[in-house]
């Protein structure tokens, strides 16, 4: 099969499952009358018509081509990173270290990707961004907190930048006889990621009892993660002839994918709730921030590129 | 065009969305009155009225900036509509505010910030008594107090570039005219309901 088969039966996949989803709640909100049943309906619908969205993004990213492709998870890491500093509280000195991170370091990892400079790409905010933003925020002067000023500047940008910016570079990495089909290998991330948080929701809200980590993120439940994440491991299989892997090794990358997703979704829930929020913004209907949908993204995409690229790539 | 172009991009870095309560963006005589931190004030504030009411709608804006150059001018001017005035001191008290009535009197509405400079703090300073007067002068505008938050952190004062960091602007319920007010009574109360429109900060949330 050709990139350009695979890549519309995928497209007819997602689709009919969209539309099908559409029909559901479209029923489920004309059957529906108790108030707080209705408010869920509502919030499904919501999601569902910003899953529409999204899709059709995605698919237009697809025809235009790989630098459009860069070009969008540009402005998503742009968008996320825009919401954890407006959450975030910042002092005047952070100005410097803040502006070099939106003007100089976003583009310039993007750039990284594009052009496919893996060395500096991997190392351009660990190690310079890493050293550089205490360096300008130390040349300000002020001392007041500046270990935590600091340390929320360099967390921000490692996660929305650095953690995102490894998605789009999937479609570089060099799998021999794979050649030309990384866009695959984003879809596959995104696809498994984003059923398991549907999943996940799904399975949690039809029979989830033993919460997990009521303090940090209520919604989460055993009954949730093990139904969300067998259900993104068996879509994770049935995608292998997608990727470069086996069936069995596309069940385990899912199986990875889903745990990664679920802590990052985690870890973030702990740092939205450290700074008294439930939502990082209103920018997706029903989803709150762009934020809200990247945070599993954020954690599993490093992680997939790494093993993906240490076990099949030359 | 020009201000089509600066709406944009107001709205793809800070956002720049609005909040009403109280009170509804209609067509009618008002002076709004904000708190002030940044060069950003004039233009958030602005994006965040709908386009028909940013047409009759002016920024008192300080002529020892916006006037400052060919293209300050033109952006304040072209683009935002803004009236320019001179906060020198020297003119005698009351005739700064010239330019200002006489968009009043067109039947236009005003944006002013009546602390005058812009100030480092979240919540507004002293207000300067131009706002008194406008609003004994002209008893028919409508006085809205609006909070902007956050323009403080993506522009402050000093700051060459703007940060993407998420603005807002919240407009409250019509300020209420007291019959015979004291200026010094009336300027507090003004400066009080803007502050009272501000949102509670990260900190005393979670302290």
């Amino acid at each position: 099969m050709t990139l350009l088969q695979k890549s519309l039966i995928l497209f007819g996949l997602v689709v009919a499952i969209l539309a099908l989803a559409s029909a559901i709640g479209a029923w489920l909100a004309r059957k529906t009358t108790s108030e707080s049943g209705l408010a869920t309906v509502e919030n499904l619908n919501a999601r569902i018509k910003a899953w529409w969205v999204m899709i059709a993004i995605f698919a237009a990213c697809y025809a235009l081509g790989f630098s459009a492709t860069v070009l969008l998870f540009a402005l998503t890491s742009f968008y996320t990173l825009r919401e954890f500093i407006s959450l975030t509280p910042t002092q005047r000195a952070d100005h410097a270290p803040l502006a070099f991170a939106f003007y100089v370091l976003l583009p310039l990892q993007y750039w990284l990707v594009w052009s496919g400079w893996y060395g500096l790409f991997t190392i351009l905010i660990p190690v310079y961004g890493f050293l550089l933003l205490p360096s300008l925020a130390s040349l300000q002067g002020d001392p007041a907190n500046f270990l935590s000023r600091v340390s929320r500047i360099q967390w921000a940008v490692m996660l929305t930048v650095y953690c995102i910016s490894h998605a789009p570079a999937l479609i570089r990495l060099e799998i021999p006889g794979y050649e030309g089909q990384g866009f695959l290998l984003l879809f596959f991330l995104t696809a498994v990621v984003q059923f398991s948080d549907v999943m996940q929701y799904v399975f949690g809200k039809l029979m989830g009892k033993t919460k997990l980590a009521p303090v940090i993120s209520p919604s989460k439940t055993v009954e949730g993660l093990v139904g969300g994440g067998l259900s993104a491991m068996a879509l994770g299989a049935a995608l292998w002839w997608i990727t470069p892997f086996s069936p069995a090794v596309a069940a385990a990358m899912a199986g990875m994918i889903v745990i990664a997703g679920f802590l990052g979704g985690l870890s973030l829930s702990g740092v939205k709730r450290s700074m008294g929020a439930k939502d990082w913004g209103t920018m997706v209907q029903g989803h709150g921030g762009v934020l809200d949908r990247m945070d599993s993204v954020s954690f599993a995409a490093p992680l997939f590129f790494h093993l993906t690229r240490y076990l099949y790539a030359v | 065009m020009i201000d089509l172009v600066l709406i944009g991009l107001t709205r793809f870095l800070v956002g720049g969305h609005s909040r009403w309560t109280g009170s509804a963006p209609v067509e009618r005589q008002r002076i709004y009155f904000a708190n002030h931190g940044s060069h950003l004030d004039t233009l958030l504030l602005w994006s965040a009225l709908p386009k028909q009411l940013r047409a009759t709608t002016h920024a008192a804006a300080a002529a020892d900036y916006w006037g400052t150059g060919p293209m300050k001018r033109f952006i304040a001017q072209k683009g935002l509509n803004a009236v320019l005035i001179d906060r020198s001191g020297s003119s005698a008290p009351g005739e700064a505010l010239e330019p200002l009535r006489k968009t009043l009197l067109e039947g236009h509405s005003l944006i002013l910030f009546p602390e005058g400079t812009r100030s480092a703090n979240r919540l507004p300073g002293p207000f300067k008594s131009g706002l008194y007067r406008l609003a004994k002068e002209f008893p028919d505008a409508e006085l809205i107090p609006v909070y902007l938050d956050n323009p403080a952190r993506a522009m402050p004062k000093g700051a060459l570039l703007p940060l993407p960091i998420i603005c807002s602007a919240h407009f409250g319920p019509a300020f209420a005219r007291v019959e015979n007010e004291e200026k010094e009574a009336f300027l507090l109360r003004a400066q009080a309901t803007v502050s009272a429109l501000a949102p509670p900060t990260a900190e005393a949330l979670t302290s």
